[in-house]
């Protein structure tokens, strides 16, 4: 037999002026299974709570109805005192009779009728409450961190600097990622190199990071805290601990006119290589592909070379399994190619290049040393044309979203420029100037002001080639009229888009993405950091075009969420859970459809002689969020979510 | 007529969005009718059919369903399916001779206050031009009365 206790808060004048609390009292003091009815000025304060606690102690109540404030104010203050009384918090509910009730409405009758109802309701839930228990899952404390570029290395440093181990991920032979490719930063005009190399170092030298260079994630099975992640050591066929990274092996190989990624195919590599001579780990790979030894079975040079045996051309893939308790993705992101504006004529003319073309050649240490030479024939090009919004904000050709980073690289570009080609003429194709952050619109108007960028606002219709200069045609909608400029170089700033493979890598992780392959974060304003799969967050520009900033501090930011995370042996989450009776479970896999969140799999049922008798679904508590969309899909009702059973439901409304 | 008819309307509203959108209107003193009462559930995706026709047979006049907006859903896309739901259902109502006016849908985000008190007010009204929904106690009476016959 129930057993309810009532407790009605006048909160003040807040409930009482409106409600009239006594008749409410008296009236739930009638209903049946209720044992104590009594209203009272402030249950939030310390006396009201202790009466509450003294309540049920005195009348062993076997649940507890609180009409007051919202249960987003006070229900964890409630179920904390019922806990200390002895009574499972979950049998504790709130009857929301203020914010829904005194507070917004004006006749003291009908806001009393309403009260009745609602802390009615209420009682007939609390009726069918069950008692939970929290749920306790295992943390490992071990970090997995996908992607080696500026937002994974900050993330895997500040991890590893709280004293949690890291285990760090590229797929690429170095670290380093996009911003290594970077000659200078903007807004502060500081080397890329400068800055990033010293945290390769620190990453690579950590006593708590473990590196994976040119590795790849192969699955991720399990749920927060407990993830079990097979990682592909793609083989170098140079063997890293006994490589010292001399070079000689570089120097030596003959094929030598491959086209180098890090240079976005303005310089050249060797077949056995590292991507840049600031390489993390500087241990170079072999590009099977290219290599002569494999195309032809002829030449091994480099390994006659190398006086540390290194070099291993039987060498196979390996893998490591790893047990991780929290993932950050900072898989970063890729430019456009930009050959669908043919008439642009990037892919067709050699001098037409997109914005990560003219970092490498500003860069000091890229194919030209850091010398603005056109690629066609390395003369010194007198006039540019930058043409921003090349496939950013072009849903016809491009991307529909702003690409965040091209306005202010084009005034580095510009600035770069001016400062290396004295009395180079630069002109600027814009259709917005986006300067928002901390001291970029100074940094734009600089160019400008300082560095005399022509900034022409409109688009450019075509690039053709006439008597060996580009010729750029275009508009100035300021001035409105057509522009023809006789340019030597044209610099299309390249909309940067989602890794190639972003969407498959999502399914083996088991996060969401956009229509982009942007990774979705779980709430865009107040979680923008976790992914929708709890314990798999999200750094860098992975989930939207992000400048440096901001995914360093997206960076810092996932590392102070997986370090809250391992703050704890256990993790203790809220008991909402979906549970299956196994019993009338069809094993329809309806809900599997409906879970957001993969947290349904498949059970066998076996007799005693170990053969299957039927496959049911089974809940992972570990991953459940607690939404019930598949209790609602389940066709035999096999399903249920506690705290908001169908049964707790119906009661509520046959209360009404 | 006396008195004007006060309809019953019960709402089943998720936690994350439209609950806390209540609650602002609550903290931001709002007036609005009070006829509505209000069940609170983890996600749109929870709310099952059965507890709409449920309030319909218990005597509500109306329901009102609201949710997270699309791609706003706590739960990534419980909303979705509570949509997708939703079509099927309203054809299946109307098939069975409810009138799909008395049960209302709509998005109310927890920063939208005004919008609730708004659409509590607006749903009030429709359902008062309605009138009483009597048709499910006549079905059941019918029924009663063949049964025992």
């Amino acid at each position: 037999m129930a057993k309810i206790g009532v407790f009605i808060c006048h909160c003040g004048e807040n409930i009482g002026a409106k409600v009239d609390c006594t008749k409410l009292a008296a009236a739930m003091g009638e209903h049946p299974g209720v044992a104590v009815s009594v209203e009272y000025k402030y249950f939030c304060s310390d006396p009201g709570q202790e009466s509450v606690k003294r309540a049920i102690r005195e009348n062993n109540l076997t649940g507890v109805v609180v009409a007051a404030c919202s249960p987003r104010m006070h229900e964890a203050t409630f179920r904390k005192a019922c806990a200390e009384a002895g009574l499972n918090p979950y049998l504790c509910e709130i009857a929301n009779i203020r914010e829904q009730c005194s507070w917004v409405h004006t006749d003291n009758g009908q806001a009393t009728e309403k009260a009745m109802d609602i802390t009615r309701s209420m009682v007939e839930k609390v009726k069918r409450n069950n008692k939970l228990q929290p749920i306790e899952v295992p943390v490992t404390r071990r970090a997995l961190v996908i992607g080696g570029g500026i937002a994974g290395i900050q993330a895997a440093l500040d991890i590893a600097n709280a004293g949690q181990e890291v285990v760090l991920v590229e797929r690429e032979p170095s670290l380093g990622g996009h911003m290594a490719q970077l000659s200078e930063t903007f807004p502060t005009l500081d080397c890329s190199q400068c800055i990033m190399t010293p945290r390769m170092v620190e990453a690579a030298q950590h006593p708590k990071i473990r590196l994976l260079t040119y590795s790849e994630i192969e699955s991720v099975d399990g749920y927060i805290g407990n993830f079990s992640v097979r990682v592909r050591m793609k083989s170098r066929y140079v063997d890293i601990d006994k490589c010292t990274g001399c070079g000689d092996c570089i120097t030596k190989c003959p094929a030598k006119k491959i086209s180098s990624e890090f240079d976005c195919g303005l310089g050249k590599r060797t077949a056995i290589y590292t991507p840049f001579a600031q390489s993390v780990p500087n241990i170079p790979v072999i590009d099977k592909a290219n290599c002569i030894y494999f195309k032809n079975g002829k030449c091994k040079i480099c390994s006659k070379t190398c006086q540390c045996s290194a070099i291993d051309f039987d060498m196979p893939d390996t893998f490591v399994d790893l047990e991780i308790g929290a993932i950050v993705v900072a898989t970063g992101f890729q430019v456009q190619n930009n050959t669908m504006y043919g008439e642009y004529g990037y892919g067709t003319y050699p001098d037409v290049i997109n914005g990560l073309q003219f970092e490498r050649l500003a860069s000091a240490s890229g194919p030209t040393a850091g010398k603005i030479q056109r690629p066609s024939d390395g003369a010194e090009p007198q006039t540019v044309v930058f043409i921003q919004c090349a496939g950013s904000r072009d849903p016809s050709k491009g991307v529909r979203y702003c690409s965040k980073i091209c306005c202010m690289y084009t005034a580095k570009h510009a600035m770069l420029y001016a400062h290396k080609v004295h009395g180079g003429k630069t002109h600027i194709f814009y259709m917005d100037i986006r300067a928002a952050g901390k001291g970029y619109d100074e940094f734009s108007r600089r160019a400008i002001e300082e560095d005399e960028a022509a900034y022409l606002r409109g688009r450019v219709s075509k690039v053709w080639q006439e008597n060996g200069k580009l010729m750029v045609r275009g508009v100035d909608t300021l001035l409105g009229r057509p522009v023809e400029i006789a340019a030597d170089m044209v610099v299309l700033a390249t909309a940067i888009i989602a890794q190639p493979d972003a969407k498959d890598f999502a399914k083996t992780i088991g996060i969401g993405y956009d229509e982009y392959g942007f990774y979705n974060e779980a709430h865009l304003k107040l979680r923008p950091v976790e992914s929708s799969t709890a314990g798999v967050f999200l750094a860098g520009a992975c989930q939207s075009p992000k400048d440096i900033p901001d995914s360093v501090a997206q960076a810092s930011a996932t590392a102070s969420k997986v370090l809250a995370l391992f703050s704890k042996d256990m993790l203790e989450r809220e008991p909402v859970v979906a549970t299956n009776n196994e019993a009338t479970c069809a094993g329809c896999w309806g809900c599997v459809l409906a879970c957001p969140y993969n947290a349904i799999e498949q059970k066998d049922i076996l007799d005693r002689s170990g053969r299957i008798i039927k496959r049911v679904a089974s809940v992972n508590p570990g991953l459940c969020q607690g939404c019930g969309t598949c209790v609602t899909f389940c066709r035999s009702n096999s399903l249920d979510l506690a705290g908001f059973t169908e049964k707790q439901i119906f009661a509520e409304v046959m209360g009404l | 007529m006396s008195e004007p008819f006060e309809p019953k309307i019960i709402a089943f509203v998720c936690t994350y969005c439209t609950y806390a959108g209540a609650d602002l209107a609550g903290t931001s003193r709002l007036k609005y009718a009070p006829n509505v009462r209000i069940i609170r559930l983890p996600c749109t995706g929870r709310i099952s059919p059965m507890f709409i026709l449920k309030a319909l047979q218990k005597g509500a006049d109306g329901v009102l369903i609201s949710g997270c907006h699309p791609g706003d859903c706590h739960f990534t896309h419980g909303n979705y399916h509570a949509r997708r739901r939703w079509m099927v259902f309203r054809a299946l109502l109307d098939f069975i001779g409810i009138p799909p006016e008395r049960v209302k849908y709509s998005w109310i985000s927890a920063a939208e206050g005004v919008k609730f008190a708004e659409f509590i007010n607006t749903v009030t009204e429709d359902i008062r031009k309605l009138g009483p929904f009597e048709q499910y106690s006549q079905l059941i009476e019918q029924t009663q009365a063949s049964a025992s016959l």
